[in-house]
C-alpha cells in the first residue's frame, strides 16, 4: 500500500501549495483543448471539400463547433461532485424522455428517435443517454467496492440494458449497440473480472447463429452486403463498393485537396456526414488518414491519462468510459467507411456534418475537463 | 448499505482502473493498428484497383455507334437501309413507383407481360446507375404522342430515337440478303464489347452475316467525366464512327421479283447467275418471310408460328435446301463419259423401258416404261439421252463409269462442295464415292448405287446454288467460277474459306459443243413426233426467240414399288415429286444460268421449265442485249 501510496502521489500532479495553475482557475485542459480543435480545423477543411467549397455549410458547422465548444466550458466549470450527485435524476429522466419518444416521438425513416418541438428545437433523448449512462454506472460504482460483486453487477446491467433496450425500440439498433458498449467499458473499468469478459465473448460467439435467426431482414441485409457488396452493386451495396473505391484511389498521397473524384462526382454518398473519412482517403490519401488518426490517438490518450489521475472512483470511471467511447466511435466509423463492420449510421467523431454527436462530445469532454481541474481530497 | 463499515480501499481501486486503463489503451492501439492496415490495404496494396473503378466510375466511354452501311442491288435499289425507330425507355432512378409507371403504360398503349419481363431481364444487366433501360421498341406515331401527352405522370420514362435496319423489300430479298437481329445474351458473350459497345443489331443471316465487319463500321469513341446521375460534366477526347461500307450486290430485283412471280405460290427456288462472272443474279426462295419482323425483336408467337411452318419459311432451299438433282445431272454424266473416253458420240444402246444388272432381276426404269415391254425409246446415243432423258442410257453409262470415276468429274462442277463465296448458310450437298459410304453408313457401294446415281437419284444431293453453278460451268465450257452476291469491293471476297473450283481443263472442245447442242435440243428440238421432241419444247420451245440450252429433272421423294407406275394425280401433294429445270442462254453467249426448283412440283420440263423461261426471257430482254442477233 505504502508502495502505491509513493508511486501515485507525484504522479497525480497533486499540488499541496495551495497555488492553483491557470488550468485549475480556468477549469480548462489546454492539450485537450487544443487537441479537440486542430481535429475540428481539419474537419472543417474535410468538410469545405465534401460540400463542394459550400462556404454556408462550412460556417454553419463552425457555429456549431462554437456553440459546443461554450457547453464545453460550461460543463467544465461544474463540479464532478455535482455530476455524482445528480446522475441518478438525469438517468430517470433520459429513461423517461426516452419512453416519451417511443409514445410520441417524431418519425424519421421508420423510426422514431426525436422529440420534436416544432420551430423550438428538435431534441434525440438517445444522444444525452451516451453521456448519462456512463454517469449512472459511475455513480453506482463509486462508493461500493472494487471489483465489482456479482450483485452490483446485475443492477448495473439493468442499468445498461433498460436504455438499450428502449432505443433499439425505436429502433435504432446502431445507438442501442454503442450505448450498451459504453455501459460495458464502465464495467471493464470498474474491474470486471476478466473470465466474466472471456466467457461473454465465448457465449456471443456461441449465439452468434441464434442472433442471425432474430436479426430482422434489413440487419441481416447488412450483414450481408458487407461480405460481398456485389451481390446489389447499384443498391445496399453502392455505399460501401463507392466508399472503398473512393479511399483505395486515394493512394499514399491522395488525389489532392478539393480533387477527389469519387465526393465530387457524387459517387460517394453521405460524404459530409458518415462517409466523411472517405473524402479525406480519397484527396489526403493514407497519409492523411493516419495523421487523423494520431490525433484521435493523441487525444484519447490524454482523456485516459486524465482519467488515471482523476482522485475518485466516480470521475476515474466517467472519464475513462468518455475517453474509451470516444475511440468505440472512431473505430466504428471507420470500420464501416472501409468495408470491415456492417454500414451503422456512426458519425466520425469532430469531423462529419452535424451538431448533435458534437455537442454530445465536446460536452463529454467538458466532464473530462471538470474531473481534471476541480480537485478535492476524498482520504 | 451492505458493508456500512467497510472502508473503501482507493488505492487498490485507482491500481485496478490504472490496469485497465492501461489494458483498454493497449486494446485501442492495437485496434487502430488492425484499422491502419485496411487503409494499408486498401490504399497501397489495391490502390490500383480502386483508382481503375474510379476512373470507370468517372469517365464513361460512350460508344458512337455507326450507321451500318446500306446494301443495294446492282441497278443501285436499296435492299437494306436504316431508318430512325423510337423506343420507350426507363431511367428507373428518376421513376417514384416502377409498378404504378409500369401500369400508367400499360394502360396507355399497351404492355404485354413478355415485355416486362424482358425488360426486368435488361435492367439487372444495367452497367450504371441513371442507364436508361427499354421497354417497348417500334413506337408509332400515335403511341408517341400518347406518351408525350402524359410525360407529366411518368417521370423517367422517356422516348428514344436510333437507327434500325429496315428492309424495303421485305420478303422478296429476304433470302437473298438475309437479316440483322438484336444482339442477344449468348451473342453478346462471344462478341467483341469495344468493337459492339452501343451497336443493338448483328448480321445473323446471309450477307449481313457474311460481310458482318464492312458493314458494321467502326465504333466512335467520346470519353466524358459524368457525375453518379450520369450528368455529363467535360468531353474529354473523342474519336468519330466511321460509317460501314454500303455494299453492291449482283442481285437484280426486278429479276428476283419475275422469278418470285414465276414461282408464284409453290415452294421452291429459283437461282441465276452470271456465267462469265459467278455473281448471283436472283437468289429466290420461297415461301419467304418478312426479315423486319426479327430488326428489333421478333415475339415468341410470331417466331415459333414462322419456325414451325409445314411450309419451313425461314429455310433458304436455294443455298441449304438439298435434294436428288434426278435427270438435271445427265449432261455431266455425259461429260465424264465422253472425257473420260467410256463411251464416244456414236456409242449407241437400245432402251427397252428398263436397265437391269448383269446377273440381277432387278428393273431400272425409264420414265417411259410401261408395264408389258411397251415402253422404251429405241435405239438412244448420247445426244438423244440427253435431248430425251432417256434413264436407261444413264444407267448403262453410270456402270460403266464407276461411281469414283462419277465423283471425280462431278467434283469439278463443285458438287458435293460448298463454294459460293459469300453465303454462310449455303450447304454442300452430297457426293457419294466409296470412300463416303464405307465411312458414313459403314456399308460397301454396291452396283446399284451407281445406277441410280446415273439419273441423279440415291446418294447424291444437290442445293439449286450448286446446280446453278454447274450449269454455268457448261455454258463455260470448263472455265470455274465462284458464286457470289457481292458485286463491288472484290477485296471482301478474298478472305472466304470456301473450296475455289478449278476449271475444268481435260474436257476438250467438242465435247462442250456436243453437250451444249444435246441441252439445245431439250428446248429447241419440236415438231418431230413424240420420241423425237426436246423434253422441254412443248413447255417452253415453241416460241423461244433465243437459244437455250437445258435441261429437266425430276427427283422422286418416295420410293415407287417395282412394277408400279407413278402417278402424280394419286400421290399426296408432298410426295409428289420435285420439278427441276437448269438452262442458260443465250447458247452463242451465255451471260446467264439459271437452277428452279418446283417442290413437289411434279414433272420438271412440265413445271419448273416454264419459270426458267420467265427468267431468262426477263433478263434477256432487259439487259440491252442484241436480241435479234441470237433469234433464229
Amino acid at each position: 500500500m505504502s508502495r502505491d501510496f509513493v508511486r501515485r502521489l507525484p504522479g497525480t500532479g497533486y499540488s499541496y501549495s495551495g497555488r492553483r495553475t491557470l488550468s485549475e482557475v480556468l477549469h480548462l485542459d489546454f492539450p485537450m483543448i487544443f487537441l479537440t480543435l486542430i481535429i475540428c480545423g481539419y474537419g472543417l477543411v474535410i468538410l469545405y471539400s465534401a460540400v463542394d467549397k459550400n462556404v454556408a455549410m462550412v460556417v454553419s458547422q463552425s457555429i456549431k463547433i462554437g456553440i459546443s465548444f461554450s457547453a464545453l466550458i460550461v460543463m467544465a466549470q461544474i463540479s464532478p461532485i455535482v455530476y455524482l450527485r445528480l446522475a441518478p435524476w438525469l438517468y430517470l429522466i433520459s429513461l423517461a424522455l426516452l419512453v416519451v419518444v417511443l409514445l410520441m416521438g417524431y418519425q424519421v425513416n421508420g423510426s422514431k428517435r426525436w422529440i420534436r418541438i416544432p420551430g423550438v428545437f428538435n431534441f434525440q433523448p438517445s444522444e444525452v443517454m451516451k453521456l448519462v449512462l456512463p454517469m449512472i454506472l459511475a455513480w453506482y460504482f463509486h462508493d461500493r467496492h472494487l471489483p465489482p460483486k456479482p450483485k452490483h453487477l446485475f443492477w448495473a446491467a439493468v442499468m445498461i440494458a433498460l436504455p438499450v433496450l428502449l432505443i433499439a425500440r425505436q429502433p435504432d439498433l446502431g445507438t442501442a449497440l454503442l450505448i450498451g458498449a459504453s455501459g460495458l467499458l464502465v464495467l471493464l473499468l470498474a474491474g470486471l473480472p476478466w473470465s466474466y469478459v472471456f466467457t461473454a465473448i465465448g457465449l456471443g460467439l456461441v449465439s452468434a447463429p441464434a442472433l442471425w435467426l432474430v436479426m430482422r431482414d434489413y440487419q441481416q441485409q447488412r450483414i450481408l452486403t458487407l461480405l460481398d457488396p456485389e451481390r446489389d452493386p447499384l443498391g445496399a451495396g453502392w455505399n460501401i463498393i463507392q466508399s472503398k473505391t473512393a479511399i483505395g484511389s486515394g493512394g499514399l498521397f491522395g488525389k489532392g485537396l478539393f480533387l477527389g473524384t469519387q465526393s465530387h462526382l457524387d459517387f460517394l454518398p453521405e460524404s459530409q456526414t458518415d462517409f466523411i473519412i472517405a473524402v479525406m482517403a480519397e484527396e489526403l490519401g493514407f497519409i492523411g488518414v493516419i495523421g487523423l488518426l494520431i490525433l484521435y490517438l493523441l487525444l484519447i490518450g490524454r482523456g485516459v491519462m486524465i482519467s488515471v489521475q482523476a482522485q475518485d472512483t466516480f470521475g476515474r470511471l466517467l472519464g475513462g468510459t468518455i475517453s474509451f467511447t470516444f475511440f468505440v466511435y472512431v473505430f466504428v466509423n471507420i470500420g464501416m467507411v472501409s468495408g470491415i463492420l456492417p454500414v451503422v449510421g456512426v458519425p466520425l467523431p469532430l469531423v462529419s456534418y452535424g451538431g448533435t454527436s458534437m455537442l454530445t462530445l465536446f460536452a463529454g469532454f467538458g466532464m473530462l475537463m471538470s474531473i481534471h481541474t476541480h480537485r478535492r481530497i476524498t482520504l | 448499505m451492505p458493508e456500512p463499515l467497510a472502508l473503501k480501499d482507493h488505492s487498490g481501486e485507482s491500481q485496478i482502473f490504472f490496469e485497465r486503463a492501461v489494458a483498454g489503451f493497449a486494446l485501442l492501439v492495437l485496434l487502430t493498428l488492425f484499422l491502419v492496415a485496411r487503409l494499408f490495404y486498401l490504399q497501397i496494396v489495391r490502390h490500383d484497383v480502386y483508382s481503375t473503378l474510379s476512373d470507370k466510375n468517372r469517365i464513361q466511354v460512350q460508344s458512337l455507334a455507326p450507321t451500318r452501311g446500306l446494301i443495294y442491288d446492282r441497278n443501285g435499289e436499296l435492299l437494306a437501309d436504316n431508318i430512325p425507330s423510337y423506343s420507350l425507355t426507363i431511367t428507373v432512378e428518376r421513376v417514384k413507383d416502377l409498378d404504378k409507371t409500369l401500369e400508367k403504360i400499360k394502360s396507355l398503349i399497351g404492355l404485354s407481360a413478355d415485355d416486362i419481363e424482358a425488360f426486368k431481364r435488361r435492367l439487372k444487366r444495367r452497367q450504371r446507375p441513371f442507364e436508361s433501360v427499354p421497354i417497348l421498341f417500334k413506337l408509332t406515331q400515335a403511341e408517341i404522342a400518347k406518351i408525350g401527352v402524359n410525360e407529366y405522370a411518368l417521370p423517367g420514362v422517356q422516348v428514344e430515337a436510333s437507327l434500325v435496319r429496315h428492309y424495303p423489300k421485305g420478303k422478296l430479298m429476304a433470302h437473298a440478303v438475309g437479316s440483322v437481329r438484336r444482339i442477344n445474351e449468348e451473342d453478346a458473350r462471344k462478341l467483341d464489347p469495344v468493337a459492339y459497345s452501343g451497336i443493338d443489331d448483328i448480321g445473323k443471316i446471309g450477307v449481313e452475316k457474311y460481310y458482318e465487319t464492312a458493314l458494321l463500321g467502326k465504333v466512335g469513341y467520346e470519353r466524358v467525366e459524368t457525375d453518379a446521375r450520369g450528368k455529363i460534366m467535360q468531353v474529354l477526347d473523342s474519336t468519330k464512327p466511321i460509317p460501314g461500307k454500303n455494299l453492291v450486290l449482283t442481285v437484280d430485283t426486278s429479276l428476283q421479283q419475275v422469278a418470285s412471280d414465276a414461282l408464284g405460290d409453290r415452294r421452291g427456288a429459283v437461282v441465276a447467275l452470271n456465267p462469265r462472272t459467278g455473281g448471283i443474279l436472283a437468289l429466290v426462295s420461297k415461301p419467304s418471310y418478312d426479315p423486319n419482323l426479327f430488326v428489333t425483336g421478333i415475339d415468341y408467337k410470331t417466331y415459333s408460328s414462322l419456325r414451325d411452318s409445314p411450309n419451313t419459311p425461314l429455310f433458304n432451299r436455294a443455298i441449304q435446301g438439298q435434294y436428288e438433282p434426278g435427270s438435271t445431272i445427265k449432261p455431266f454424266m455425259g461429260i465424264a463419259g465422253l472425257a473420260s473416253g467410256v463411251i464416244n458420240p456414236e456409242y449407241t444402246i437400245h432402251d427397252p423401258g428398263y436397265f437391269k444388272l448383269p446377273g440381277s432381276d432387278r428393273l431400272y426404269r425409264d420414265w417411259s416404261w410401261a408395264p408389258g415391254g411397251y415402253g422404251g425409246q429405241g435405239d438412244v446415243d448420247l445426244e438423244k439421252a440427253i435431248y430425251r432423258s432417256v434413264n436407261v442410257y444413264f444407267y448403262n453409262l453410270a456402270v460403266k463409269l464407276g461411281i469414283d470415276r462419277i465423283h471425280d468429274y462431278l467434283k469439278e462442277f463443285g458438287f458435293g462442295q460448298d463454294t459460293v463465296l459469300d453465303l454462310p448458310e449455303a450447304r454442300a450437298g452430297l457426293l457419294p464415292s466409296k470412300a463416303w459410304k464405307r465411312k458414313a453408313r459403314g456399308e460397301p457401294w454396291y452396283p446399284g448405287d451407281t445406277v441410280n446415281v446415273g439419273i441423279g437419284q440415291g446418294n447424291i444431293l444437290v442445293t439449286p446454288l450448286q446446280l446453278a453453278t454447274a450449269v454455268a460451268m457448261i455454258a463455260n465450257r470448263g472455265k470455274a467460277i465462284a458464286p457470289h452476291m457481292l458485286k463491288t469491293g472484290s477485296e471482301l471476297l478474298e478472305d472466304s474459306s470456301v473450296t475455289r473450283l478449278k476449271d475444268v481443263d481435260r474436257v476438250p472442245g467438242w465435247i462442250w459443243d456436243l453437250i451444249t447442242k444435246a441441252m439445245m435440243e431439250v428446248v429447241h428440238r419440236g415438231n418431230m413426233g413424240y420420241g423425237e421432241n426436246g423434253t422441254a419444247w412443248a413447255y417452253i420451245g415453241r416460241d423461244i426467240p433465243y437459244h437455250m440450252a437445258g435441261k429437266s429433272g425430276t427427283a422422286q421423294v418416295v420410293g415407287i414399288a417395282q412394277g408400279e407406275e407413278y402417278n402424280g394425280a394419286d400421290l399426296d401433294e408432298r410426295n409428289r415429286k420435285h420439278a427441276w429445270f437448269v438452262a442458260f442462254a443465250p447458247v452463242e453467249k451465255p451471260v446467264i444460268a439459271v437452277a428452279v426448283l418446283v417442290e413437289n412440283g411434279g414433272g420438271g420440263s412440265e413445271y419448273a421449265a416454264p419459270v426458267a423461261r420467265k427468267v431468262i426471257d426477263h433478263y434477256l430482254l432487259d439487259e440491252d442485249l442484241d436480241v435479234a442477233a441470237v433469234k433464229r
